[in-house]
């Protein structure tokens, strides 16, 4: 007989979707009930086949091209002015100015470099965003190969990506990501339960005076430039063990 | 209405939307499967999207980007194709292998990528699609529910069946398995044995 908890609980589990309380419920559930535990293992295994078949198809580099040659050309003809939205536009922008200043304020009573405090808040914010079911990677690969080139065409800069997998942090992929106004290079490495997010992008457009170290809401950040790249990683895994983390990086 | 927009709109376009081609691809190219249509759509629905980028509230943009792709695929299959539309899960043919886990994890890890391409490419569109977006894409449900228009229960009866059937298909490629389950019931006679694995006949 088949067990309640294979209908909807079960995929709901393997695909995160539970809540921690009832995540714990059902991990408790599965210790005793091998119905779902082998349930389980089958759905694992079936994914872990479809993630070595590597079946996420990519757009060729010909599409990229043909549709950027595209859009210009759909913009330009009539720059037409539309008052209403713009003004509204420019009110978003500056409300969203305010309430980041106003919360950074807040939470951050003692600036000293406000962008850099800005900045520092934005990756936070991301980090945590990233950790959210679904949010961690845009391509998942533990393959500097395969992250590195998929930055291509993404990004106007190529963001070094090494895989430190056998120094106990193992890269598991990489998305794009914004923080202080551009479009920065996100790499995913993991520590066991850690996720640690390494945010790139060019030292041009760092930050004035950043500290190197900064810890918000205890998760910790550690900021360096190197061959002419700017990182900053965020984790909440202690700060002696993201150091020792970015001091490989940075070899 | 139909707005032409400056350039500094298609700056924004280029860098919320642009980044989210390779999944606009890899969607199109699993709905039609087929490389040339899956270029031709996403670039019919990459100008949409420039078109209704206004209308764009900010938020999850891949999700809104895939919208517009399915939903261009979706005309391109209702046109072109409507018998892909119509394919139809058989329920009278596959029964609920969630009634019968069995001992398969190590025949499903073990499946290799051409009957894994061939039997995700098998399934009836309405599923295919949910499961390229979670295994593939990495979505949510809630953010499937986004892409497909549907509710959240749909998203997951959808993957439920999607992946039974998923399961079926790369269980029926291997005769060896067919044969190797069957000694184990072999004092069953063969078509309930097959009934009770829920192979079809």
């Amino acid at each position: 007989m088949a067990c309640q908890n294979n209908e909807l609980l079960l995929p709901a589990y393997f695909d995160g979707e539970l809540d921690l309380v009832r995540n714990i419920e059902f991990e408790d559930h599965l210790r005793t009930c091998p119905l779902c535990a082998q349930h389980l293992s089958e759905l694992q295994a079936m994914r872990s086949s479809i993630q070595s078949a590597n079946l996420y198809e990519r757009a060729p580099e010909s599409l990229r091209s043909r549709i950027r040659a595209a859009l210009p050309a759909e913009a330009r003809p009539q720059p037409i002015a539309m008052p209403r939205r713009r003004t509204f536009e420019w009110l978003a922008v500056a409300a969203a100015i305010l309430i980041a200043v106003v919360l950074g304020a807040k939470m951050l009573p003692n600036i000293g470099a406000e962008k850099q405090n800005l900045v520092a808040e934005e990756i936070v914010a991301s980090h945590i965003r990233s950790l959210q079911p679904g949010h961690l990677y845009d391509v998942e690969s533990t393959d500097q190969h395969t992250v590195k080139p998929w930055f291509d065409g993404k990004l106007d800069f190529a963001p070094p990506v090494v895989n430190l997998a056998d120094q106990g942090f193992p890269l598991i992929g990489g998305r794009l990501d914004y923080v202080g106004h551009r479009n920065v290079a996100a790499l995913v490495y993991q520590r066991q339960k850690h996720f640690i997010n390494v945010f790139v992008w060019p030292e041009d457009s760092k930050p004035a005076n950043p500290p190197s170290t900064q810890t918000i809401q205890g998760y910790n950040l550690v900021f360096w430039s190197h061959n002419g790249m700017y990182f900053c990683a965020a984790s909440d895994l202690n700060l002696a063990e993201l150091r020792q983390f970015t001091q490989l990086l940075e070899r | 209405m139909e707005v032409k927009r400056g350039a500094s709109q298609a700056g924004a376009f280029e860098q919320v939307v642009l980044p989210h081609l390779d999944a606009a691809y890899n969607l199109a190219r699993w709905l039609v499967r087929n490389t040339h249509d899956a270029e031709d759509i996403v670039q019919e629905a990459y100008l949409r999207a420039f078109k209704f980028f206004g209308g764009y509230q900010g938020g999850d943009a891949r999700a809104w980007v895939l919208k517009i792709v399915r939903n261009t695929s979706y005309t391109f299959l209702e046109k072109n194709r409507p018998a892909d539309l119509s394919e139809e899960f058989d329920e009278k043919v596959h029964t609920d292998t969630a009634e019968q886990p069995g001992a398969e994890a190590a025949l499903l890890q073990s499946a290799d990528t051409r009957m894994v391409r061939e039997a995700l490419a098998e399934l009836p569109v309405n599923f295919r699609e949910v499961i390229v977006l979670r295994e593939l894409e990495g979505m949510s449900y809630k953010e499937i529910a986004e892409v497909m228009g549907k509710p959240i229960g749909t998203v997951m009866s959808g993957l439920a069946r999607g992946r039974a059937q998923l399961r079926d298909h790369l269980v029926q490629m291997r005769p060896e398995v067919r044969g190797k389950v069957r000694t184990k019931v072999s004092n069953e006679p063969p078509d309930e044995a097959e009934e009770q694995l829920g192979l079809p006949k």
